[in-house]
């Protein structure tokens, strides 16, 4: 979705809500070497950034990236401008959340084995990424 | 030394050892830990989004509760989300003004927030520590297993160093384990990926298991109780024998000569008592 002034909607409020200017990034790659879940990823971390500057909204909110992303946050630390591209990839979760797809995951979607065995902090933590 | 304690919804439950053993360590080394009364669940995740304020509620009721006493807990998340909001409460005015005036609290950051393996290295000290040692970890390879929570941000968590943390492996040299390094000590282990992407918690436990075990180690620690769980449900079986994971506090409390008596495999009916 575009402005008027034809900029991503998405992009001004992530500088907003997230403090992180995807701009200021210059596609080191350094949060990709970091990652720990690169094999799952169908959009590389710095091509996450890459796609906020472009203003591709619309590919963002169609890849498993951010969904897969576990806010490890060593993106974050190896990162030489100091993005935090953690936040990043909870306003894009939130913007496909709020205003696409609605909730993604919840207690119906446990077995009754992993509700039994799951840790309280993983259950909680789990709804609050794919549920608002 | 006195302590506010916040225990947090899974160590009443799924690890509620972790609790039990530091209680019993803790009482041995005089450190006092005093629950909240009354405390709800951390939030579990801090919010990323500035406008996710809601997410702060139950934080902050927490923060405001110690009572700008020294507030500790042990599980990694719970002390990464208290330390976190109270770092934007005093960050943030217009966050502060929010929550605050919702919640009909004082708060504005003042206070310790701390994780009880801090009050080891910096209130008593390690050394103190292994003075008090009885049952030295003589000979048990251990390797310490940090995972995400407890470093990063570190400019936030101010806990360690974020790419070489040394304090569980001081820990446990004063507890007079044969530490071993392992490379992938920070690594993430998937987090909540195991509850809907269960293939790529496999890989990095495998990945933090396997490096463990180059490195010699026979056990891991670690203070998260996901992580714990990850490290113990999600790797893929190639016969040999699992390597052993452990809350840090089951290692304090058995230095310090306290039996921990463990009904089969249900770590919520783990039994603490003085031997």
């Amino acid at each position: 979705m575009t402005t008027t002034s034809g900029k991503s909607r998405l992009i001004d409020e992530m500088k907003a809500q997230s403090g992180q200017d995807p701009n200021s990034c210059y596609q080191c790659g350094k949060c990709s070497a970091a990652c720990p879940v690169t094999a799952a990823l169908d959009l590389m971390p710095h091509q996450v950034i890459r796609y906020l500057q472009l203003g591709l909204e619309d590919e963002l909110a169609k890849s498993k990236t951010p969904w897969i992303c576990a806010s490890c946050f060593t993106c974050a630390a190896r990162c030489p401008r100091d993005i935090d591209l953690a936040r990043m990839m909870e306003g894009i979760r939130l913007s496909v959340l709020r205003c696409r797809e609605g909730n993604k995951f919840g207690p119906a979607d446990l077995t009754p084995e992993q509700l039994e065995k799951l840790p309280q902090q993983a259950l909680v933590s789990g709804f609050r990424k794919y549920n608002k | 030394m006195r302590y506010r304690y916040f225990p947090g919804c899974t160590l009443k439950g799924q690890a509620k050892n972790m609790e039990d053993t530091t209680m019993a360590a803790a009482e041995a080394l005089g450190i006092e830990l005093e629950e909240l009364s009354e405390w709800q669940c951390c939030g579990a995740v801090f919010p990323l989004y500035e406008d996710e304020l809601i997410s702060l509620l139950s934080p902050v009721r927490t923060l405001a509760a110690a009572e700008g006493e020294p507030l500790v807990s042990l599980c990694a998340a719970c002390h990464h989300v208290l330390k976190r909001a109270q770092e934007l409460m005093k960050r943030s005015e217009d966050a502060r003004t929010k929550v605050t005036d919702f919640l009909e609290v004082e708060y504005s950051g003042e206070g310790r927030v701390l994780h009880f393996l801090e009050v080891l290295r910096d209130d008593l000290g390690f050394d103190k520590l292994a003075e008090m040692v009885k049952k030295p970890l003589e000979g048990r390879k251990a390797a310490a297993y940090y995972g995400c929570l407890l470093l990063r941000p570190s400019k936030v968590m101010q806990f360690d160093d974020p790419e070489n943390p040394s304090i569980m492996e001081d820990m446990l040299k004063a507890l007079g384990a044969d530490v071993v390094k392992s490379p992938y000590r920070t690594e993430c282990c998937g987090a909540y990926l195991s509850v809907t992407e269960e293939g790529v918690a496999a890989d990095t436990v495998d990945r933090i298991l396997e490096s463990a075990r180059n490195a010699g180690a026979e056990l891991l620690i670690t203070a998260c109780p996901l992580c714990r769980y990850n490290l113990e449900n999600c790797a893929r079986s190639d016969g040999r024998e699992p390597i052993k994971v452990y809350y840090f506090s089951e290692l304090l409390a058995e230095a310090m000569g306290l039996s921990v008596e463990t009904a089969d495999d249900d770590s919520s009916k783990e039994e603490v008592s003085q031997r």
